[in-house]
């Protein structure tokens, strides 16, 4: 076995090289910023209300909502250590100063563009990305939504939400809260009470979306959590393809984002929603990284609809989130893909609720966990067949790969059913890295790091095929660079 | 024996049949061959009464009755043997008593007694010697654990437990070693009445040098492109399928 | 306010009534574990569908009711049991009868075996086996989260003691029929060690049957030790009518090289919930978890498994299944643990159900927690109806669907009860799972009761 001993020290190295790639997004722009001092009272949510001239019924929602909140307690999971938050500590709303109304890209603070040249996230419509329409949130407010005209021109609305709020009053009324409810959990009450901005996008009746509809967040400011919402509704017979990408400075302390994705798909509607998910992770000793808390879910309200969530979390220090769909139209499908990393000090709590109401409802469940350092990966799902869905289907497939002796895997899934034509299926695997497949790489001449590389990327596939072409390849990337060469 | 008339079949909405017309003797052997996914399978399905192969358009008569009328069982009863192309594997149920449940039903159809214990178990013993399958086999539960081979032969063995009147061999010659391939061609040739047929399906000429066909069809995108004697098989072995994909395209051109 | 349910307080008034009684009758050392446990218990509390473990089982229907207890046993019960004869046949057992949780033969209240095999009662043994019994009593029984194992602890006083002791190898099993029989409505406790040395070898079938149709609630606690090298199965076969609630809760140490198997055959009961504990404490320890119920009217019947890998090298294995029917419902909640270091591990887990009806209902929750990298874990769990695949291959071969949909349930049930090792009682539960899917069983006929 020497042969062994001898690959498992290389790998050894590798895994250390791998799992030392840097954060490439840690900069910090110098942009004029308006805050709010520390802290959340009632005080605090109304004064977030008023900077935004809201109408009464928001403000009645954020209050009620806030009410709520101070009654609940943080969960508690296990293998997940969450140190204890101070509210007090955190500003609940900063902006980028005297934002004027955008007329045009030289609108734009300077700055705040080269944020955003730098994160090579494209402000500038000629500039942008091939079909992809962008709303960047910076701290807590939407800075700019490209191509909104040539949206406009087939009914798409697809603005910040504080613009949705003044334009689309009746819209943001009646969906918000219609999936999430400010009571859903200790985040959701808490974003619901002091969010700042998010996106807001609307499909009419029988529209394609053309291109991808995009938005990109990026926390900034020090001490500030981020608290923003997205709400997405396709109408009947629509379709779109719209994708996050988040990221954030580098700094000591951890920063909050608690943010809420509501989504509604009508009849014969289809929602791929895509998260590229990179915040700051925090450095080696686990010093630092964004707290992501997050409740998404959706609601396949109509006959025939189709929410599918695919994921690729490799930032954060710690991330919580359960993008889910409740499958209340018959014969809706919903999906679940995700990738998850955790290296060095990370901890990921992630996965899925399926819940299955309608009849013919199917929905299919792939996870791969990738631990490495002294992360933390669980998996954490529930499928629920409620007594008349009728010829429910679930298949769920919960992979876990381990690098390195130090870190944790884990599944918990949950499996509810109360109907007897119901078909649940659950399988879930955890183990290293193949030595049989490295060395049957190495035998076809390719390096034990690159043969992780292709190994890892092999396990992913699955997830990131699920992407929209330009995000598989950054997707790709990221996951490279958050583990490269971590195989041992 | 088997008459197929203009049978159109989809699954989950897609058309895969689209309009099969084949006739099918007493006595006689046809074999089935065409490029992988041109509905060779889905045509054994609906012939076995598989219920997800939804056939749309067509009538199939079996003996002078309306297959497509009949429930799977009644269909094996009546004498129609599938061999699977990919055997299922049934974990807890042992091949004994899977057998001996299947003799039965048949004996009882056919106004016979069950067979005793003991006439069963001798006639599993004789029938392993016939497809020379490792007695150890029988022992285990249906397929479970069993390799590639060993599954074919398996099902070579049901079908001379059985004594089928129209087999339909799904590619039971992949995955065999040459002895095997041998054990499979005796187990047909010895079945073989002037009174029974076979389809068999496959993509290798080497077989039909064993079980020599009456008439070779090429099934591609779902319909019968071509029939011919035996030569056929010995002329896609050389050519392949592009030439006769080019006659097709060329016909529907014109 | 104290916070603590109804339910709880209804057993810690119990303790205080009868504390003095149970202790004068049982030996110093047991005794000596009761307050500390009495007060976790009260802390705890009777686990509530809050409490994780108990997600989906509630206990309330069976705890939260009068019942007499027994804390003595009283010598005329014993003539029934007496007369109870298993009716296995062709089982050679070494046997032991329990009644109401006490061991009854009042002459012989130890038993010894060839080769030095003690078998007995624990009460007897904790006063002629005091070192054996201070070394194991209480070393494996332990949860920070379940109450009802200390208030097991805090009250219970007699059960089945048996020692093996090393390199003997036990090739009769031991039988232990425990049979609940009372005038009125009861609760009882009891409590089993089992000590199986260093390469000893060692089998034990425990029976439970009800022998009045009185309103039944038993908690039991089994703490077995094996040693290195040993082997160790137990098989418990459950039956008992639907107005019996059984709560089970064993613990198997194994030490280094060891191998032991756990098959809990649930086949009838009102509420039945076996919580099983394996505890791999030893490089190359091997353990099996097995179990499969059937259940019908408004049974429920919950198996709760717990891996702990502490140990390198270790394999383990679960496979659990059950066949709902009717408005029953079961659960099924199994733990693999990987601690940190206990690299080379091998653990595999399977959990299938069958519903039968729509208002079967079945809840799962199979848990992988892993904290090293060199291991293989999977598992697998499934709820739905016989494969539709297999019931084609089946029909295709001419066998009718009614007949195939039975053979499929057949071999789903036979795929657990294949494990039994002991041929007589294999063939016997092979025989009483057909009948019982059939319907040719009534569904009462294997039940000790006639009620009529
Ligand atoms: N259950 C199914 N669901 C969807 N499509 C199916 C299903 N079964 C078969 N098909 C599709 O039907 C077509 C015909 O498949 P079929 O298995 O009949 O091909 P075949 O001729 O037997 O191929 P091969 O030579 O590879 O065995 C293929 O395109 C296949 O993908
Ligand atoms: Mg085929």
């Amino acid at each position: 076995m020497v042969i062994h001993s001898i690959m498992e020290k290389d790998q050894d190295k590798i895994l250390s090289d791998v799992t030392s790639g840097e954060y490439k997004y840690g900069f910090y722009s110098d942009i004029e910023m308006e805050r709010i001092p520390k802290g959340l009272s009632e005080e605090v949510v109304r004064i977030i209300s008023a900077k935004k001239n809201e109408p009464e019924w928001l403000l009645d929602f954020r209050l009620k909502a806030y009410k709520h909140w101070l009654t609940m307690k943080m969960p508690a999971w296990p293998n997940l250590r969450i140190p204890e938050i101070n509210y007090n500590e955190i500003i609940f709303y900063a902006a980028p100063k005297a934002r004027p109304v955008l007329n045009s890209i030289d609108d734009i603070d300077p700055e705040l563009r080269k944020t955003f040249d730098k994160l090579g996230i494209p402000l500038n419509e000629q500039k942008h990305l091939a079909g992809v329409a962008v709303d960047a949130v910076i701290d807590s407010v939407s800075v700019k939504t490209t191509f909104k005209e040539t949206l406009a021109e087939m009914g798409i609305i697809f603005c910040s939400f504080s613009d949705a709020v003044k334009e689309y009053p009746e819209l943001v009324r009646r969906y918000m809260g219609s999936v999430v409810p400010y009571t859903d959990n200790f985040f959701a009450s808490l974003n619901s009470a002091v969010f700042s901005d998010g996106s807001f996008c609307y499909i009419p009746k029988g529209v394609r979306c053309p291109m991808e509809l995009s938005t990109y967040f990026r926390i900034n400011s020090a001490n500030t959590g981020q608290f923003e919402r997205t709400l997405l509704i396709a109408d009947e017979e629509s379709y779109v393809s719209y994708l996050e990408g988040c990221t954030a400075p580098t700094r000591d302390e951890n920063q909050l984002h608690a943010a809420i994705v509501e989504i509604i798909a009508e009849k014969n509607a289809e929602v791929k929603y895509s998260t590229v998910q990179n915040w700051y992770p925090g450095n080696k000793e686990g010093l630092g990284g964004i707290f992501n808390f997050v409740t998404k879910r959706g609601m396949c309200k109509g006959e025939n609809s189709k929410i599918s969530w695919t994921q690729i979390e490799t930032g954060s220090a710690i991330t919580w989130k359960y993008p889910s769909c409740i499958l209340r139209g018959d014969n809706s499908t919903g999906e679940f893909y995700s990738v998850a990393v955790t290296n060095n000090y990370q901890q990921a709590d992630t996965g899925t609720k399926m819940i299955h109401i309608g009849k013919n409802t199917k929905s299919t469940i792939v996870s791969k966990g990738i631990s490495a350092g002294h992360g933390q990966n669980s998996y954490r799902g529930l499928v629920k067949v409620l007594k008349n869905a009728s010829n429910a289907r679930n298949f769920s497939q919960c992979d876990s790969l381990l690098l390195g002796d130090k870190c944790g895997a884990h599944t918990f899934p949950y499996l509810e059913v109360d109907n007897q034509t119901a078909i649940v299926e659950h399988e879930a695997t955890t183990s290293k890295i193949g030595e049989d497949q490295i060395f049957y790489c190495n035998q076809r001449g390719i390096s034990t790091e690159d043969a992780i590389g292709l190994i890892v990327n092999g396990y992913a596939r699955e997830v990131i095929n699920k992407l929209p072409m330009e995000f598989a390849v950054e997707a790709q990337k990221l996951l490279q660079i958050s583990l490269e060469g971590s195989v041992g | 024996m088997l008459i197929i008339n203009n049978l159109k079949a989809s699954i989950g909405g897609k058309s895969i049949l689209k309009g099969i017309t084949l006739e099918v003797k007493p006595g006689e052997i046809h074999a089935i061959m065409g490029p992988n996914g041109s509905g060779k399978s889905t045509l054994a399905a609906v012939l076995a009464g598989r219920e997800f192969v939804e056939v749309t358009e067509g009538s199939v008569t079996y003996l002078g009755k309306n297959l497509l009328d009949m429930s799977p069982e009644d269909r094996a009863k009546e004498g129609i043997f599938l061999g699977f192309q990919y055997p299922i594997e049934i974990p807890g149920v042992s091949m004994v008593n899977f057998m001996k449940t299947a003799v039965n039903e048949h004996r009882k159809h056919n106004g016979l007694d069950p067979l005793s214990a003991s006439d069963f178990l001798k006639l599993m013993r004789d029938k392993k010697e016939l497809v020379e399958i490792d007695s150890k086999l029988a022992n285990r539960s249906v397929n479970e654990g069993f390799s590639g081979g060993e599954k074919k032969k398996n099902e070579i063995f049901q079908m001379a437990m059985l004594e089928p009147k129209l087999a339909i061999l799904d590619e039971t010659d992949s995955g065999l070693d040459i002895d095997a391939l041998r054990v499979v061609a005796n187990g047909v040739n010895k079945l073989k009445r002037p009174d029974n047929s076979f389809i068999v399906i496959t993509h290798y000429q080497r077989l039909l040098d064993y079980i020599v066909p009456d008439v070779v069809h090429v099934l591609y995108d779902g319909r019968i492109v071509k029939t011919a004697g035996r030569e056929l098989a010995l002329e896609l072995e050389e050519k392949g399928y592009d030439w006769i994909k080019k006659e097709v395209e060329n016909n529907v051109l014109s | 306010m104290n916070g603590r349910s109804e339910v709880t307080e209804r057993y810690i008034g119990l303790y205080k009534e009868n504390i003095e009684k149970i202790t004068t009758s049982s030996s110093p050392y047991i005794n000596s574990f009761r307050e500390a446990a009495y007060e976790r218990f009260r802390d705890m509390g009777i686990p509530t569908k809050k409490n994780e473990a108990y997600k989906y089982t509630n206990l309330n229907i069976f705890f939260d009711h009068d019942y007499k207890s027994y804390f003595m046993p009283v010598t005329s019960d014993f003539i029934k049991a007496e007369e109870f004869r298993c009716d296995v046949a062709d089982l050679d057992t070494h046997g032991i009868v329990l009644l109401n949780g006490f061991y009854p033969t009042i002459n012989e209240k130890l038993r010894q075996l060839p080769s030095g095999v003690w078998i007995g009662s624990l009460n007897a043994a904790a006063i002629k086996f005091p070192d054996l019994v201070k070394k194991h009593y209480g070393k494996y029984a332990k949860s920070d989260t379940d109450g009802l194992i200390d208030l097991n602890t805090a009250m219970a006083s007699d059960g089945v003691f048996v020692y093996v002791p090393e390199g003997v190898a036990l090739t009769k099993p031991v039988q232990v029929v425990n049979l609940v029989q009372s005038d009125e409505d009861m609760f009882s406790q009891h409590r089993n060690l089992i000590i199986v040395e260093k390469g000893a070898e060692f089998s034990i079938i425990i029976c439970d049957h009800t022998l009045s149709p009185q309103k039944f609630l038993t908690n039991a606690v089994t703490e077995v030790f094996v040693g290195e090298n040993a082997h160790f199965d137990l098989i418990r076969v459950q039956n008992e009518h639907n107005a019996a609630c059984k709560v089970t809760h064993t613990f198997i140490h194994q030490e280094k090289n060891s191998v032991a198997s756990s098959n809990n055959m649930t086949l009838h009961g009102g509420l039945i919930r076996n919580s099983t504990y394996h505890y791999l404490g030893g490089e190359g320890a091997e353990c099996f978890s097995y179990g499969l119920f059937l259940t019908d009217k408004w049974q429920h019947v919950d198996n709760f498994v717990n891996v702990d890998h502490a140990f390198p090298k270790c394999t383990s294995n679960q496979l659990f299944k059950g066949v709902l029917d009717d408005m029953s419902t079961g659960a099924f909640n199994g733990r693999i643990l990987v601690r940190p270091d206990a690299q080379g591990t091998l653990a595999y887990q399977k959990n299938n159900n069958i519903l039968l009806t729509d208002d079967a209902k079945m809840d799962t929750k199979p848990q992988l927690e892993i904290f090293a990298d060199d291991v293989k874990c999977s598992h697998g769990a499934t709820i739905g109806q016989v494969d539709s695949d297999a019931l084609f291959y089946l029909q295709s071969r001419g066998i009718n669907k009614r007949e195939a949909r039975l053979m499929l349930m057949f071999g789903f049930a036979h795929e657990v009860i294949q494990n039994i090792k002991i041929e007589a009682l294999r063939d016997r539960m092979d025989n009483l799972v057909m009948q019982r899917l059939k319907g040719e069983l009534s569904r009462c006929a294997s039940c000790m009761v006639k009620c009529g």
